[in-house]
């Protein structure tokens, strides 16, 4: 077997005197989406940017696409980084660009594409994420909140990801729209980007697009399994979980 | 008292850091000049207006108030010389720097906070992007340029503004004014004066952007950073001109 993309290994991570996470192992392997839920709070936000590098593990071991990767520098991340989309919660766009040029942002910066070229990408990535062309011109401050969402995943997908980190991909959306988004991560899993760290509250997403799910509680694993074991378990701590998450 | 304490040495020590990874990061890739010249750009409008009117009326204000003060000892033909050395010396780049400075200091403070708060800047470096280089070093290079070149003006503003209020005002003669300050003025004073502002311009862009990116705590956070921003400027620059004073006396003398 492959070795795997993501291998972490009793991770801690402590902000002055809180302990966020007190020893997390998981490992994602290519082609598997892993959905970390947890309560607000529980280090879901954290545990994901650990693994993007954006911040370091006070303790434990990270590999990621097969590099010890807590001890490296920004610099010595940001190859590694390009290997990886990360669609951030609040989405994060550049608000003083527009979506083509939030789109294009890593193909002009990484590449030396011509006019056409990232026009041609862009509109790509957009219709991957189930925008139309209309919306090139605009702002981030003029699109709603599902769109600026999918603008997001967009931008992720323009770095050619080998891995998608998510984080809260259907927070703040209506069941309409969670559920548009639900899809659409199934459909980029079944095209372009294959695995995949999804982070969330919301089962519903959990069971649309998750392969195992792993619940973080009292900052470790309470449970990490396939989808239908760990939600339809008899663990109590996930039951109480799941019992607050569904009210 | 030790809360105070430990964040003053973390904020040292973070602004330090930054000034290694500026240094470190010099070399920018050629796309990113077209980021310097639109830096300067930017800090040049916004401040050319300020940093004139604030050197005409200081110069004019501290001209007028020596040529009426020395007047009482008999001194007033040196008065030239005395309103040049001061300007060229310490007015024109202190004033320059703490005007100038705050204002491009605090816009880069709330520029770079509010892409820090909404996850922009970690959505730079999830990209690949080295954000030192994209944001911080372009601004430092254009400080380089902007703010010696505005004290240069501010200087020339400043000591005409003098002269001509000597004119006006105290009946001085234009061509004897302007020969016995020319004669006592020589270029280190100038040189020392421009050396300043090339200093000052660094830390004072490496203040703005080092409390940007350090803003936490959202809106607020971002108020309070602006704010610091404003009095981190105007200390650093008056206390460093102190110790930057005493280096060019020993050095120069
Ligand atoms: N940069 C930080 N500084 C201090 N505390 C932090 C920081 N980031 C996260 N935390 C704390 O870590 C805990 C987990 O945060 P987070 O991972 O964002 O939760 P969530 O599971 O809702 O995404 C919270 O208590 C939060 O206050
Ligand atoms: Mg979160």
């Amino acid at each position: 077997m492959s070795e795997p993309v993501v291998e972490a290994v009793d991770l801690g991570k402590r902000f002055d005197s809180t302990e966020v996470l007190r020893g997390v192992s998981f490992t994602v392997s290519k082609g598997e989406t892993l959905v970390v839920m947890g309560g607000s709070g529980a280090g879901k936000t954290v545990l994901l940017r650990l693994v993007a590098g954006l911040i370091r593990p006070d303790g434990g071991r990270l590999r990621v696409f097969g590099r010890n990767i807590e001890h490296l520098s920004e610099e010595e991340l940001l190859p590694l980084r390009r290997r990886m989309g990360y669609v951030f919660q609040g989405a994060a766009l550049f608000d003083s660009l527009s979506v083509r040029e939030n789109v294009a942002y890593p193909l002009r910066e990484h590449t030396n594409l011509g006019e056409a070229e990232i026009t041609e990408r862009v509109v790509r990535n957009l219709s991957l994420v189930g925008l139309s062309s209309e919306v090139l011109p605009l702002l981030p401050s003029e699109l709603s909140g599902g769109m600026r969402k999918r603008v997001g995943i967009a931008r992720a997908l323009s770095v050619e990801p080998e891995m998608l980190l998510f984080d809260e991909p259907t927070g703040g959306l209506d069941p309409t729209n969670s559920k548009l988004v639900a899809e659409l991560i199934l459909q980029l899993r079944g095209g372009v980007c294959d695995t995949a760290i999804v982070v969330t509250h919301d089962v519903e997403l959990a069971k649309t697009v998750g392969d195992r799910v792993a619940v973080l509680i009292d900052g470790r694993f309470g449970a990490l399994g396939p989808v239908d074991a760990v939600l339809g378990g008899n663990d109590p701590a996930v039951q109480a979980f799941l019992a607050g998450a569904a009210r | 008292m030790e809360a105070y304490l430990r964040r003053t040495a973390v904020w040292y020590g973070g602004v330090g850091l930054l000034t290694g990874q500026v240094f470190r990061s010099l070399a920018l890739p050629p796309k990113y000049f077209r980021l310097v010249v639109q830096e300067i750009e930017v800090m040049g409008v916004q401040s050319l207006g300020v940093a004139l009117t604030a050197a005409i009326f200081t110069g004019m204000v501290f001209t007028i108030q020596s040529a009426v003060n020395m007047a009482r000892f008999g001194a007033e033909s040196y008065v030239g010389p005395l309103a040049a050395l001061a300007i060229l010396r310490e007015l024109g780049p202190v004033l320059t720097a703490i005007l100038v400075g705050g204002k491009v200091a605090s816009g880069i403070t709330a520029e770079l906070g509010s892409m820090k708060v909404t996850e922009q800047i970690d959505a730079l470096r999830t990209l690949g992007v080295n954000y030192i280089k994209r944001l911080v070093v372009p601004r430092v290079l254009a400080a380089l340029v902007v703010f010696p070149l505005l004290t240069v003006l501010a200087d020339a503003v400043g000591v005409l503004g003098g002269m001509a209020i000597m004119f006006v005002e105290r009946g001085a003669d234009v061509y004897a004014y302007w020969n016995v300050t020319t004669y006592w003025v020589v270029p280190k004073d100038f040189l020392t004066g421009i050396g300043k502002s090339v200093f000052f311009g660094v830390i004072v862009t490496l203040i703005g952007c080092y409390n940007g990116l350090n803003t936490q705590g959202g809106t607020e956070g971002l108020g309070r950073a602006t704010t610091a921003t404003v009095v981190h400027v105007t200390m650093g620059v008056i206390v460093s001109d102190f110790f930057l004073t005493k280096l060019f006396l020993t050095l120069f003398y």
